[in-house]
Formats: C-alpha cells, sequence, structure tokens
C-alpha cells in the first residue's frame, strides 16, 4: 500500500518580529510549500505566529553528540568572561 | 568513540539516562530502544487518528453553534496530535508510510477506548472529561520521557489536551445541572466509559511485557497501575462533586493508603479490544481506509506538483 515518499521538514517557529525562530519539530510534506502550509496547521492553528521556516531534514548540517571533542576547550579561556577580570564597574572618585 | 564496544555503549548510553539527560535522534541508542519507542510512538500517533471518529460522529448534532465549533477544533486537534507523534517516530527512522500501512492493514494497535460506540451526546462529555484526564495523566509523565523528540510533542499535546478536558466536563457539568434526563444520560455515559477508561492505562506491571525496559530506560517514569490510581484519585471526587456515581460500589478512599481503592476491569476485554476485536474496531479502520483511498489521488497530485 505504501504509495510515497515524502521528506521530512524541520519547523522553526517565530512568535513576533524580532524574536528568534526557534525549532518546534517536523512535517511530512512532499514540497517546501505544502511544508509550509501544514506547518502552519500544526505549529500556528493556536498560539500568535509572525513567521515560519521549513528546511528539509536532510539539509541540515549537525555536530555529533558521540563527539566530546568538538567542543572541547583545550585551553584556558577564562579572559573572555567578564566575571573574570576584578576591576571595579564605576571608575574610582 | 567509533571503537567503543557494544557493551561499553550500552553502560555510557545507561548512565546518561540515569542522569537524566534526554536522547535524541541523532545519538547512539540500543536497538530495544529504538524499537520499544517506535511501538510506544507509532501506537500512541494511530490512537489520536482513529479518536478522531467517536467524537468527530457528533459534530453535525453537537448542541449549539458553540458546542460545534469546539467539537470541531478539539477533533482537529486529534488529528494534529497524530500528525506530531509520526514525526517523532520519523525521527526514529520509521517511515510514515508504513506505519500507515500496519494501521490500516490492522496490524498496528492503537488505544482500546477508541472501539467503544458514541450512541449519545453525553458520550463526547464523558469522553473529553474522563477519557482525556487519563490521558494528561498518563501524557504528563511521558513528557519527562528520556526521549527528546517525544517528550517536546507531549508537552504540546498536553497543553492542548488541557483545553479537551475542560469542554468535556463543562458538557456534563451542563446536563448534570439538567433534567433528570440529561443527568440520566450523563450517568449513563460515566457508566459506559468507566471501565475502558482505567483499561486505557494498560495492563497491571505484571501482566506488561513492554513495563521493565521502558522504566529502566525512563521512556516513561510511571508504571502503568501509578497512571491509573493517579487518575483513579483525581476523577473519583469530581465525578461525586457533580452528584454522579462511579459505577463501582467498592470505590472507596482508603485512608490507610491516601489513596481510593477500585476494582479491577477486565484485562481479558483489554485484550480482545486491542487485538482487532472490540465492539468498533472494523468500522474504525474501515473508515480509516476509506479516507486513505479517497486521499490517494490528492497524495498522486502533490507528488508529481513537487
Amino acid at each position: 500500500m505504501t504509495d510515497t515518499q515524502w521528506s521530512t521538514w524541520e519547523v522553526f517557529h517565530q512568535t513576533k518580529r524580532g524574536d528568534p525562530h526557534e525549532h518546534v519539530g517536523s512535517v511530512h510534506a512532499p514540497d517546501p510549500q505544502m511544508a509550509l502550509q501544514l506547518a502552519r496547521d500544526q505549529f500556528a492553528r493556536r498560539l500568535k505566529c509572525s513567521s515560519l521556516w521549513v528546511v528539509r531534514t536532510s539539509d541540515i548540517v549537525m555536530t555529533d553528540y558521540q563527539d566530546p571533542t568538538f567542543f572541547a576547550q583545550t585551553t584556558d579561556k577564562s579572559y573572555r568572561d567578564p566575571k573574570a577580570f576584578d576591576a571595579p564597574e564605576k571608575r574610582h572618585p | 568513540m567509533a571503537e567503543m564496544s557494544e557493551a561499553a555503549r550500552l553502560t555510557d548510553f545507561e548512565a546518561r539516562i540515569d542522569r537524566g539527560e534526554k536522547i535524541e535522534p541523532g545519538d547512539w541508542m540500543p536497538d530495544a530502544y529504538r524499537q520499544n519507542l517506535i511501538r510506544m510512538i507509532s501506537q500512541h500517533a494511530h490512537s489520536e487518528i482513529v479518536g478522531q471518529l467517536p467524537e468527530g460522529k457528533w459534530i453535525p448534532y453537537a448542541p449549539g453553534f458553540r458546542r460545534k465549533l469546539t467539537l470541531i477544533a478539539k477533533v482537529q486537534d486529534e488529528a494534529g496530535h497524530g500528525q506530531l507523534l509520526y514525526a517523532a517516530a520519523e525521527s526514529l527512522g520509521k517511515t510514515r508510510e508504513a506505519m500507515m500501512d500496519e494501521l490500516l492493514s490492522g496490524k498496528a494497535k492503537y488505544a482500546n477506548v477508541f472501539n467503544y460506540p458514541t450512541p449519545h451526546w453525553a458520550d463526547v462529555g464523558v469522553i473529553g472529561w474522563l477519557v482525556d484526564t487519563a490521558a494528561v495523566i498518563n501524557q504528563t509523565m511521558l513528557a519527562q520521557s528520556s526521549y527528546g523528540p517525544y517528550g517536546r510533542a507531549m508537552r504540546r499535546i498536553c497543553y492542548e489536551e488541557s483545553f479537551h478536558i475542560k469542554q468535556g466536563y463543562d458538557a456534563v457539568l451542563a446536563m448534570a445541572r439538567g433534567t433528570a434526563a440529561q443527568r440520566l444520560a450523563a450517568q449513563e455515559a460515566i457508566d459506559r466509559w468507566w471501565y475502558p477508561t482505567l483499561m486505557m492505562s494498560g495492563p497491571p506491571d505484571s501482566m506488561s511485557t513492554h513495563s521493565r525496559l521502558a522504566l529502566r530506560w525512563r521512556i516513561k517514569t510511571k508504571s502503568n497501575e501509578q497512571v491509573r490510581q493517579e487518575f483513579v484519585d483525581h476523577i473519583v471526587p469530581q465525578i461525586r462533586a457533580l452528584g454522579l456515581t462511579v459505577p463501582d460500589a467498592d470505590c472507596a478512599f482508603d485512608a490507610a493508603t491516601g489513596h481510593h481503592r477500585y476494582t479491577q476491569p477486565d484485562w481479558e476485554e483489554l485484550k480482545r479490544v486491542v487485538s482487532g476485536h472490540g465492539p468498533c474496531n472494523q468500522e474504525r479502520l474501515a473508515v480509516r481506509r476509506k479516507a486513505h483511498e479517497e486521499g490517494r489521488w490528492v497524495r498522486e497530485a502533490l507528488q508529481v506538483a513537487s
């Protein structure tokens, strides 16, 4: 009975202009326009939405959770952190 | 980490589960974890899809425009929940088409409750109130699932289900405050749905073949018995507050345990109903097959156009 084999599309939802688009889930659709329509019906049927993005799942390039070395910090990077400095915020009188 | 042995991978995986980490689609996972999730999530998806039918039947006859709009929205939500769950199962490598085939061929199981008839409007109210309360208790637990996409789908679904419970309770409340005939209809619906709803949380853990692994890997975090007890403790006072009766003479609050005692449903009936031999299984699948066939040209047209 299997008659189609559609792609999945990852859906990114923006609540209002200026907000980031956040990943909310995926839909199953034959093309990007249909994916957008299904994403609207699925993820924007109640709450406010100003914009949706869909991206074919197979087009997403991702890091590997199994590879801890990718994000490893080999040297001390504390100098990048404001909390690492003792200098007072306010100027001395 | 490709050189890790299978045993080391399993130890690492279980340590992650024990730390409360979420497992994501690309992660290594034991095959039994993947298969258990595919089975649970696809059954859950099928339940949402078939779950549209017992109530959908009442859309043309809903008493009043507001209740009609509400019921349409609720049934649309069920379709949406099915889609969210199919998407979560797809993230494990199972195709939508394979799941659909399993449902339509009768191979797949789905929730027992949707194989019972809805002869009265009161059934719509009682399904929203009782069945969806039991569903939300189960789904709130599943929102904590160790599999990230399942938990996230559950959180979205629970938010919408809370509206389903409220509208069902409101419909029953209207009948409980109505004429003697309306109160009787509400009571009869409760009588019809009480035991099927108790069965919905699944067989006792001693009879459940999948519970042990599902708990160990935190696919679910509570046993069937715990979920059922939570439902009974929650719903019995609500039913009585409306002046209605729980159809179980032995159902009573036990101060020693802090829980309600209740009579176990007929577990043989549950087995029959989920294995295709309930009162409405054939009717439900016939409707789904017809919809699938009649929608074929749409799928084919979309395929050609894309």
